[in-house]
C-alpha cells in the first residue's frame, strides 16, 4: 500500500460559513496501481487531491484524518519535509496547463528547477531536461520558450515531463484534459499511462466517466464530499451499488446504445450544511419510493460496507 | 522579444513626442494669453507709470506682436533649442539657465521620494498580501489609506519639529550646508559629491535630501502598497503559485516569482508618479524650501512669465515623453509577451 487515507476530513473556512467540502473520506492507492476519482463540480475530488499532498488552497483545512504516504502521516510533516516530497516522490499535474505554468519564465528553466530545488546540479538537470522533454515528444528547443509560445497540449506535456523528472512514487492527476481536445487529451492519457508502466501509482481526477474506465484499476465516486462507492472497473460499470451511482451513468450519454438520458432531479447541496443523514437521499429515487427507508437514510449516516470483494459502498440499502 | 522590432517601436515613439510637444505648446500659449495680466504688469504692478513707458516695455518683450508672430518666434527658438529669455524679475535672462538650476533638484528629490516611495509600498503591499487576512494585513492595509490621507505640508513639518527641532539631528530646509562649496557636473548633490569625492558635502546633501524624499516617499507609498497587496493576492491565487508549491519549490522563490508577475501593473503606476514628480511636487519643495521645478514654475506663474513657462512646461513634457518610452521599454523586458 503506497498512499492510505484513513477517514480524511477538509472543510473550507469562508466568511459565509464552514463548507464541509471532504469528509471521512477513506481509500487507498496500492504501488502501480491507477485510482479514479469520479464526480460532479464541487463534490470534493480535486480538495482531496491536495489534501494527499497537504495543499489545500486557503481558507481551506485539512481538520481530520490521515494521509500516510509510505508509512508516513503527510499532514504532520513539517512544510521543509513536505517540499523535498513534492515534485519528487509525489507529483502533481493540474487541470489547465494554460496557467499551470509561470507566464514569465522560460519553460525549460522551470523543468531544470524542480531537479535543482532537488539536490540534482544545474548541467545534469539541464540535460535531464532535455532528455524529458524528448520523452514527452516535444523538441528539444522548445526548452527556451515561453508558456504563452506553445499550445496547451505542449504545455500539458511539458507539466507532465516536470512531474517525471525524478520518477514519482505517485502522480497525481487533476483533471489534465479536460482543457484540452479529444486528440491531445489521448495523448496525455497514453503519456500518464506510461508513467504507470514503470511503475508509478496515478491517483486521477475527472468528471468524464468513460475516460475514467478505459485506463483505472479503480474507480471511486464521490458526491457532495463523501466518497459514495469505490471499487475495481469492472464492479463498478456491471454492478453499481449506489443509487447516485446508478444515477451518474444513466445520466451519461452511450454512443452505441439509444438510451434516454435521464438527469439526475435537484441540486448537489449546500456543503455549508450538508443535509442530515445520507447526503444524496434529497435526490435519491430509491429513498422517495421506499416508505421503510424514512427515518433511516435521512438521520442516519451510511457506513462503508464491502459487497463484494473490493468493492465498497456507503449506503444503507446494503446492510 | 524582438530586438528589431523594439528599435522600430522606439523610433516611432520618440516621433511621436513631437506632435505632444506641438499640441501641449499650442495650448499652453493659448491659455496664458487667456489669463487676465501680462509679464509687463506684474513688474510694474500697481505704481502708476506713463502709457508710452508701458508700451516700450511691452516692446521691449515683443508683447506688442499679434499673438500668432509671438506664437511662431517661440516656437522657431524651441526648435533651434533655444526655450527664450525671461519676461519678469528679472528680465532678459535665459529661461535655460533656470531650468539647469531648478530641474536637477527636482530630479533629485523624485528619485529618492519615488525610491522610498516603491521600497515602501512593495514592502508593506508583499508583507500584507503573503499574510493575506491575518492582522499584520489588516496593519498594511490601514497603512496604505492612512498615509495616502496625509496632508504633505502637515506631515512634513511634523518630520521637521520631530528630527529637527526636537532631535536636532537633520536639517529642515536646503539642499545643502550653505557653508559647503561644491564643484556642481549634474546638478544633483548627492551624485556630484560622490563624483568630485567630497565626502563633506555627501554626508550634508544625504542630510538635507532624507526629510523631504521620506515625506515624500512614505505619502505616495500608499498607493502602492494596495496596488502591489492586491496584484500579489492575485497572482498567489494563481495555478501556476501552486504549481510551484507542488513541485516542491522554495517558498521565498515562489514570493519572488508571484512578485515578479504582480509587479507588471505597478510599473504603470510607478511610470505615472515619476512623470507627475518630475513636474515638481510644490507642497513638499515648499514645506522643505527646496529649490525645484514646482516652486518655480508656480512663481513665474504668478508673474505671468509666458516664455518661462512655455519653456518650462515643454522641457518637463520632453523628458516624461522618454520616461513613458523607458516604461515601455521595461515591460518588454519583463513580461516576455509584451510585443513591439
Amino acid at each position: 500500500m503506497l498512499v492510505d487515507v484513513k477517514n480524511l476530513s477538509i472543510y473550507y473556512f469562508t466568511l459565509s460559513g464552514i463548507v464541509r467540502a471532504v469528509e471521512n473520506v477513506s481509500f487507498h492507492i496500492d504501488k502501480g496501481e491507477w485510482v479514479t476519482f469520479v464526480g460532479e463540480s464541487g463534490s470534493g475530488k480535486s480538495t482531496v487531491a491536495y489534501g494527499i499532498i497537504n495543499l489545500v488552497p486557503s481558507p481551506g483545512k485539512i481538520t481530520g484524518g490521515k494521509v500516510l504516504f509510505q508509512g508516513n502521516d503527510l499532514t504532520k510533516l513539517s512544510p521543509e519535509e513536505l517540499k523535498n516530497i513534492r515534485g519528487k516522490e509525489i507529483s502533481m499535474v493540474f487541470q489547465d496547463p494554460m496557467t499551470s505554468l509561470d507566464p514569465l519564465r522560460k519553460v525549460g528553466d522551470q523543468i531544470v528547477e524542480v531537479m535543482v530545488e532537488h539536490g540534482v546540479d544545474e548541467k545534469e538537470a539541464l540535460k535531464r531536461a532535455k532528455d524529458l522533454l524528448k520523452s514527452v515528444n516535444i523538441p528539444e528547443d522548445r526548452i527556451s520558450y515561453y508558456p504563452h509560445q506553445l499550445s496547451g497540449g505542449q504545455r500539458q506535456r511539458i507539466i507532465i515531463s516536470m512531474a517525471m523528472a525524478f520518477h514519482p512514487k505517485l502522480l497525481i492527476a487533476d483533471e489534465p484534459t479536460t482543457a484540452l481536445d479529444v486528440i491531445v487529451q489521448d495523448s496525455i492519457m497514453d503519456l500518464i499511462d506510461k508513467l504507470k508502466e514503470e511503475g508509478t501509482s496515478i491517483f486521477f481526477i475527472t468528471h468524464d466517466i468513460s475516460l475514467a474506465v478505459e485506463r483505472s484499476d479503480r474507480i471511486g465516486i464521490m458526491y457532495a464530499g463523501k466518497l459514495v462507492e469505490i471499487g475495481f472497473v469492472d464492479q463498478i460499470i456491471e454492478n453499481p451499488l449506489h443509487p447516485y451511482t446508478q444515477a451518474l451513468f444513466a445520466s451519461t450519454p452511450d454512443l452505441w446504445v439509444d438510451k434516454k438520458i435521464s438527469a439526475i432531479p435537484g441540486f448537489p447541496p449546500d456543503l455549508r450544511a450538508p443535509p442530515p443523514g445520507c447526503r444524496f437521499h434529497p435526490r435519491c429515487s430509491v429513498f422517495k419510493n421506499k416508505e421503510e427507508l424514512k427515518g433511516v437514510c435521512d438521520v442516519e449516516e451510511p457506513k462503508m460496507i464491502e459487497v463484494e470483494n473490493g468493492h465498497f459502498v456507503a449506503c444503507h440499502l446494503y446492510r | 522579444m524582438a530586438s528589431r522590432g523594439l528599435g522600430r517601436y522606439i523610433i516611432i515613439r520618440g516621433l511621436l513626442i513631437i506632435p505632444m510637444i506641438l499640441i501641449l505648446y499650442t495650448v499652453v500659449f493659448f491659455f496664458l494669453r487667456v489669463l487676465p495680466g501680462n509679464p509687463v504688469m506684474a513688474v510694474v504692478g500697481a505704481k502708476n507709470i506713463p502709457p508710452e513707458q508701458l508700451k516700450a516695455l511691452e516692446h521691449m518683450a515683443g508683447l506688442d506682436k499679434p499673438y500668432w508672430v509671438q506664437y511662431f518666434d517661440y516656437l522657431v527658438k524651441l526648435l533651434h533649442g533655444n526655450f527664450g529669455v525671461t519676461l519678469a524679475f528679472p528680465m532678459g535672462k535665459p529661461v535655460w539657465e533656470y531650468i539647469a538650476l531648478r530641474f536637477p533638484a527636482t530630479l533629485e528629490l523624485t528619485i529618492w521620494g519615488f525610491t522610498f516611495s516603491v521600497l515602501f509600498g512593495l514592502l508593506t503591499g508583499v508583507i500584507g498580501a503573503t499574510r493575506k487576512g491575518k492582522p499584520v494585513d489588516t496593519g498594511m492595509r490601514f497603512y496604505s489609506i492612512f498615509v495616502y490621507t496625509l496632508f504633505i505640508p502637515w506631515f512634513g513639518m511634523m518630520l521637521q519639529y520631530f528630527f529637527g527641532v526636537i532631535l536636532h539631528v537633520l536639517p529642515t530646509s536646503g539642499r545643502i550646508d550653505p557653508g559647503l562649496h561644491l564643484h556642481t557636473i549634474t546638478g544633483l548633490y548627492v551624485l556630484d559629491s560622490i563624483l568630485t569625492g567630497n565626502w563633506d558635502a555627501l554626508v550634508s546633501s544625504l542630510r538635507h535630501i532624507i526629510l523631504p524624499s521620506l515625506t515624500l516617499g512614505i505619502v505616495l507609498s500608499g498607493a502602492y502598497t494596495r496596488l502591489v497587496r492586491n496584484n500579489m493576492v492575485d497572482v498567489l491565487s494563481q495555478d501556476f503559485i501552486r504549481s510551484y508549491h507542488a513541485r516542491g519549490v522554495k517558498g521565498w522563490k515562489i514570493t519572488w516569482y508571484a512578485l515578479k508577475n504582480a509587479f507588471i501593473p505597478v510599473i504603470t503606476l510607478m511610470g505615472l508618479q515619476f512623470a507627475i514628480l518630475l513636474g515638481g511636487a510644490v507642497l513638499t519643495e515648499t514645506t522643505f524650501s527646496w529649490p525645484g521645478m514646482g516652486t518655480f514654475l508656480m512663481e513665474r506663474i504668478d508673474y505671468r512669465d509666458y516664455t518661462s513657462i512655455q519653456g518650462t512646461v515643454i522641457f518637463i513634457a520632453i523628458f516624461i515623453g522618454f520616461i513613458s518610452l523607458i516604461v515601455d521599454i521595461i515591460y518588454a523586458l519583463l513580461d516576455p509577451r509584451v510585443k513591439y
